[in-house]
C-alpha cells in the first residue's frame, strides 16, 4: 500500500465525501477535520448514503486506519456477533419466499442495544452486497450463495437448498462483520437493526434510477476505452485471479466427482451386508460369522454415508465459495481499471484543451466574430477566457479522478492481502477438516472389522481352534 | 515351505519373508494358500501364531495322507506356448509347471532339484473328469474357472492376461494339494502319474475309458425323473448346494460392481494431486503443503490397485465353493440316480411278480397285451403258458439279484457319500470362516492405509 498523502489542496466548496461514506466512530485516530475535503462530490460516482453521511476523512488517515486495524485484528476483539438461522416460508398472495433470523449482539457503541432480532429475504442479502459494492468498488465483497442452482434442478424450498443457503448467508454477513471497513457501513448496521419498514424505506434511498443508469454507461464506456498503462502489480494480481479461479474451479468438481463416485460405491455396498445376511440363513455353524461380516458391512455404509455428507456440508460449500469470490476478484480488478480508465480518460482530454489554448487564433473564430460586429482581438479574449474556465474545470476533475483512482488502488492493495489471508485460512482450515474427517471415517470402520477379528478369536479359544487373525 | 506359498505371501504383502525348514501345514485342515494372511504390523504376533498353528498342523501329519507324506506339490510357474491345435490351427495356451518333492529331502535341509513337469488346463480337466466318473460319490474338488467371470471393469477377462494366470496357477496349485489331502483320492494311481509321468499319462487316462463314462455321467445328470424314497439328507444337500450357488453368486457380482465403484472413488482422488501442484506453483506460502499434499493424494489413489488385488483373492477363495457347490450337488445327483435306478428295478420286478400271480390264478388284474390278444385271438394253451411262468420265474429270480445288487450300491453309496459330505462340510464351515477372517484383515488393512494417508495429508495442509 502505497503510502502516498493526498493532495489536500483541493478546493473545498462541496459538501459530503464520496468514498468512503460513513465511517463509525468506532475506527480510532479518525481525523474528523471537517475543513479537510479530499473528495468534493462526485456525481459519476453515488453516494447512496449521502443523506446519512457524518463523518469526512482524509484517505490517508483511512488507509492508515484500515492496516492499522489489520494487525489489530484477531478473535479476542471481536464485538460483533451474528447469526442466520431459522428460515421460515412466507406466502403472499404474489409470491413465496424464505426468511432467516438475522440476530446480532454487540458491543459497540454506535448500535443503540447490544442485541437485535431481525428477519431478512434472500433479496435484502442482495441488496446490502450491492450497496457495499458500490460504496467500495475496489474493496473484496464476500460472494452471496448463488440465486438459484440449476444444475440438478434443486427446487428453491428443498430442505437441503435452504439450508446451504442460510449457512452460505451466516458466512456473507460474518464475513462483513470482520472486514474493518465494511462492518462499519451504515447500511450494514441498517440491515442488522431496521425493522423491515424502515429497511424498505432505507433502501428506496437509494440513488435514483438514471443516475445508476449513468454510471453504468459510463463504466461500459471506461472498459471499452481500456486501460493503457496499468501498473505491473495489478497486472500480476490478474494474472493470479486467472490461474486461481481455473484451479479452484477444478477442485470444487473433482470434490463433486469424488461425492458422486462415493455415492455410488454406498449403493452397491448397501447391497452386500444383506447379502451375507441371506447366505447366513442357508448355514449352521457359518451363520454366526456371516451375521457378524453382514451387521460390519452395514455399518461400514453407514459411515460411508455420513462421511459423504460431511464433504458435501463442508467442503464442497467453502470451495463453492471461493469460486464465486474468483469472480468476485475478477470484477474488482475490472472496476479499478475502469477507474484508471477513466483517469487516462481525463488526462488526455485535459492534455488536448491545453493544446488547444496554446494553439495560435484562428482563422474561423476571427471570421465569425467579424460577421457578428467583434474586433479580432476580443474574439481572441473571449475564446482565451472561455478556455480558461474549462480547464480549470477539468484540472478539478482530473484531480478528484486521481484522488479516487488511488484510494481505489491503495484500498484493494490492502484488502486484496486480507483476502488472500483469509483464503488461506479458510480453505486451509476446510481440507485439514477433510482429511481429519477422513481419517475418523477410517478409524471407525477399523474398529468394526476389529471387533468382528476379535469375536472370531474368542470363538475359536473357545473352540479350542487356532486362529489366524 | 513351497515356494508358491511363499511367493504368494511376498507379493501380497513385500515382505521379504522366508521360511525355512518349516513343514508345509497339514491340509487335512484346508486351508487354502491364500488364507493365510496378515496384519500389516502384527507381524511378530501372527509369527508366533503362525508356527503354534503349524505345530498342531504338524502333529495332524501323522493323520494325514500318506501321499503328501511322501511328496511336496507344487505348481511352480506358468509359460505361454505355441503350438499346432487338433485342426491343424496356429494356437497359443499356457502350461504349467507341477514340481514335486520328496518331504525327507527337504527336512534334512538338503534342497535336491524336484521333479517337474508341463501340463496344460485341459489336462487338468481331463483329470478332474476321470475323478468325477471314478468317485462319484465323492466331492471332487474344483478347478479354477475356465473363464475369468465376475470381473469389473478394469480386471481382464482375457486369459492370456497375465494376472488371470498367476490367479489360475495359484487355483491349480489349490487344485492339486485339496486332491492330494483328500484320504480317497490321494491314492490314485492316475493323479500319481498325472504328477510323475509327463509322458503317456494321456493314453493312459483314455485307457481307462473314462471318457464315455462322463459322457454318460453327464447326461445321466442333467435328466429328468423323479425317486420317490430320496434319502432327506442328501435332498437336503442338495437344496443347500443350490442355495450356496445362488447365494455365493449374487456375492460375488454385488462385490464385483462394489470395486469397481471403489476403484472410481480412489482414482478420482489422483486428479486432486494434479490440480494441486498446478496451484501450488502460483501460491507463495501456501506453495509447499499443497504441493506435498498433492503427493498424497496421489499415493492415495495408487493404492487402490493393490487393496483390490487382495480382494481378488478372497474372490477366488468364493469362487472355489462356488464350484464346490456344483460337485456337491452332483454327487446329491447321483444318489437320485442310484436310488431311481433302484426304485425301477424293483417296480420292475413287482409287476413281473404280479404277471406271475395273474398267470398262476388265470386272473387278469393288470391290464397287458397279451390279456388284449388273448381274449381278442384266444386263450393261450398250457404249453404256452407253462413257457411264459418259466420265462418270469427266470425274470424275477434275475430281478430279484438285480434289486439285491442295486439295493446294495444304493447304501454303499450313501454310506460313502456321507462320509464325504460330512468332511466336506466340516472343510466347507473352517475354509470359509477363515476367508471372512482374512477379508475382515483386508478391510483393516485398507483402513490403516487411509489413515496413514489422510493423516500425512492433514500434515501438509496445516503447513499450507
Amino acid at each position: 500500500m502505497s503510502g502516498s498523502v493526498v493532495d489536500n489542496t483541493v478546493s473545498s466548496g462541496n459538501s459530503s465525501a464520496a468514498i468512503p461514506t460513513d465511517i463509525s466512530g468506532q475506527i480510532l485516530d479518525l481525523d474528523e477535520d471537517d475543513d479537510l475535503e479530499v473528495f468534493s462530490k462526485d456525481t459519476t460516482l453515488t453516494d447512496g448514503s449521502s443523506l446519512n453521511a457524518s463523518m469526512q476523512t482524509s484517505s490517508a488517515s483511512m488507509i492508515n486506519q484500515y492496516k492499522f486495524e489489520e494487525e489489530e485484528e484477531d478473535a479476542d476483539t471481536k464485538d460483533i456477533f451474528v447469526t442466520v438461522d431459522n428460515p421460515e416460508s412466507h406466502v403472499t398472495a404474489i409470491e413465496t419466499y424464505i426468511t432467516y433470523r438475522v440476530e446480532t449482539k454487540t458491543t459497540r457503541s454506535e448500535f443503540d442495544s447490544s442485541e437485535f432480532e431481525v428477519r431478512r429475504r434472500y433479496q435484502d442479502f442482495l441488496w446490502l452486497k450491492g450497496r457495499l459494492e458500490e460504496a467500495h468498488p475496489t474493496l473484496i465483497v464476500h460472494p452471496l450463495p448463488e440465486k438459484f442452482v440449476m444444475k440438478g434442478m434443486v427446487e428453491r424450498f428443498n430442505e437441503d437448498f435452504i439450508e446451504t443457503r442460510r449457512s452460505a448467508l451466516h458466512k456473507f454477513l460474518n464475513k462483513i462483520a470482520e472486514h474493518p471497513i465494511f462492518s462499519s457501513s451504515e447500511d450494514f448496521k441498517i440491515f442488522l437493526t431496521a425493522g423491515s419498514g424502515e429497511l424498505t424505506s432505507h433502501k428506496k434511498q437509494g440513488p435514483g434510477f438514471l443516475s445508476r443508469m449513468g454510471e453504468t454507461v459510463k463504466a461500459v464506456a471506461a472498459a471499452v476505452r481500456g486501460v493503457r498503462s496499468r501498473p505491473q502489480e495489478f497486472t500480476d494480481m490478474q494474472e493470479y485471479v486467472e490461474a486461481f479461479s481455473q484451479k479452484i474451479s477444478s477442485i470444487d468438481k473433482v470434490t463433486q466427482r469424488i461425492v458422486r463416485e462415493q455415492k455410488e460405491y454406498l449403493e452397491e455396498l448397501k447391497e452386500c451386508g444383506p447379502t451375507y445376511a441371506l447366505w447366513s440363513q442357508s448355514e449352521e455353524e457359518l451363520a454366526e460369522p456371516l451375521k457378524n461380516v453382514a451387521g460390519c458391512v452395514d455399518k461400514c455404509c453407514k459411515e460411508t454415508d455420513e462421511q459423504v455428507k460431511h464433504l458435501n456440508d463442508h467442503l464442497i460449500p467453502v470451495l463453492h465459495e471461493y469460486v464465486l469470490c474468483a469472480d468476485t476478484l475478477k470484477a474488482v480488478l475490472r472496476r479499478r481499471d475502469n477507474i484508471q480508465a477513466d483517469f487516462e480518460a481525463k488526462t488526455e482530454a485535459l492534455a488536448t484543451k491545453k493544446a488547444d489554448r496554446d494553439a495560435d487564433s484562428k482563422v474561423l473564430s476571427l471570421a465569425w466574430g467579424s460577421l457578428v460586429g467583434r474586433s479580432p482581438e476580443e474574439v481572441k479574449q473571449q475564446k482565451q477566457q472561455k478556455l480558461k474556465g474549462e480547464i480549470k474545470e477539468m484540472r478539478d476533475e482530473l484531480d478528484k479522478t486521481e484522488d479516487r483512482l488511488e484510494w481505489a488502488n491503495n484500498a484493494l492493495k490492502s484488502d486484496w492481502t486480507r483476502w488472500q489471508k483469509g483464503m488461506r485460512t479458510d480453505l486451509r482450515s476446510a481440507f485439514i477438516d477433510t482429511a481429519e474427517r477422513n481419517v475418523s471415517y477410517y478409524e471407525k470402520c477399523l474398529a468394526v472389522w476389529e471387533s468382528f477379528l476379535q469375536s472370531q478369536r474368542t470363538d475359536a479359544e473357545g473352540n479350542g481352534n487356532v486362529d489366524f487373525s | 515351505m513351497s515356494r508358491t506359498r511363499e511367493v504368494t505371501l511376498c507379493s501380497l504383502y513385500s515382505l521379504p519373508v522366508v521360511f525355512v525348514g518349516i513343514k508345509p501345514p497339514e491340509l487335512k485342515k484346508t486351508i487354502s494358500p491364500f488364507a493365510l494372511n496378515f496384519q500389516l504390523g502384527n507381524f511378530a504376533d501372527i509369527c508366533i501364531e503362525y508356527c503354534d498353528s503349524v505345530d498342531q498342523n504338524l502333529q495332524m501329519v501323522e493323520k494325514g495322507t500318506s501321499l503328501l507324506k511322501k511328496m511336496e506339490i507344487s505348481v511352480a510357474e506358468a509359460e505361454k506356448r505355441t503350438g499346432k491345435n487338433a485342426v491343424n490351427m496356429q494356437e497359443t495356451y499356457t502350461v504349467y509347471l507341477i514340481e514335486t518333492r520328496p518331504v525327507d529331502a527337504a527336512s534334512e535341509g538338503t534342497n535336491p532339484v524336484p521333479d517337474s513337469l508341463w501340463r496344460r488346463y485341459s489336462e487338468f480337466e481331463q483329470l478332474r473328469n476321470y475323478l468325477l466318473v471314478t468317485y462319484p460319490f465323492l466331492v471332487v474338488p474344483p478347478l479354477p474357472e475356465k473363464r475369468a467371470e465376475f470381473v469389473w471393469h478394469k480386471l481382464s477377462a482375457d486369459n492370456m492376461d497375465p494376472d488371470f494366470v498367476e490367479r489360475r496357477r495359484v487355483g491349480l496349485e489349490n487344485f492339486l494339494l485339496r486332491v492330494a489331502s483328500h484320504p480317497d483320492l490321494s491314492t490314485d494311481k492316475i493323479f500319481y502319474s498325472f504328477l510323475t509321468e509327463e509322458n503317456g499319462w494321456k493314453e493312459t487316462v483314455f485307457e481307462t475309458g473314462f471318457q464315455a463314462k462322463a459322457d454318460s455321467r453327464l447326461k445321466a445328470l442333467n435328466a429328468t425323473f423323479r425317486v420317490k424314497n430320496p434319502d432327506k439328507r442328501f435332498a437336503e444337500m442338495k437344496h443347500y448346494g443350490d442355495e450356496l450357488q445362488s447365494v455365493i453368486s449374487q456375492l460375488l457380482r454385488v462385490r464385483a460392481r462394489a470395486a469397481d465403484r471403489l476403484y472410481g472413488v480412489y482414482k478420482v482422488h489422483g486428479n486432486y494431486g494434479r490440480v494441486f501442484s498446478e496451484w501450488s506453483a502460483i501460491e507463495k506460502e501456501m506453495g509447499d503443503g499443497l504441493q506435498s499434499a498433492g503427493h498424497h493424494m496421489d499415493a492415495y489413489a495408487a493404492s487402490v490397485d493393490d487393496i483390490l488385488e487382495e480382494e481378488e483373492h478372497y474372490a477366488d477363495q468364493l469362487k472355489e465353493y462356488l464350484f464346490y457347490a456344483d460337485a456337491l450337488r452332483a454327487v446329491c445327483r447321483k444318489h437320485e440316480l442310484t436310488q431311481y435306478e433302484l426304485e425301477m428295478a424293483a417296480q420292475d420286478l413287482t409287476s413281473k411278480k404280479q404277471q406271475r400271480e395273474e398267470l398262476a390264478t388265470g386272473t387278469i388284474r393288470t391290464f397287458s397285451l397279451k390279456g388284449m390278444t388273448s381274449k381278442l385271438f384266444g386263450q393261450e394253451t398250457p404249453e404256452q403258458r407253462e413257457a411264459k411262468l418259466k420265462m418270469l420265474e427266470t425274470q424275477i429270480e434275475e430281478g430279484e439279484e438285480l434289486v439285491k445288487e442295486r439295493n446294495g450300491e444304493c447304501e454303499e453309496f450313501v454310506k460313502s457319500a456321507w462320509v464325504d459330505i460330512e468332511r466336506f462340510k466340516e472343510q466347507k464351515d473352517h475354509d470359509l470362516r477363515e476367508a471372512l477372517i482374512s477379508y475382515a484383515i483386508m478391510q483393516i488393512s485398507m483402513c490403516k492405509k487411509g489413515i496413514q494417508v489422510w493423516n500425512n495429508a492433514k500434515e501438509c495442509f496445516s503447513k499450507m
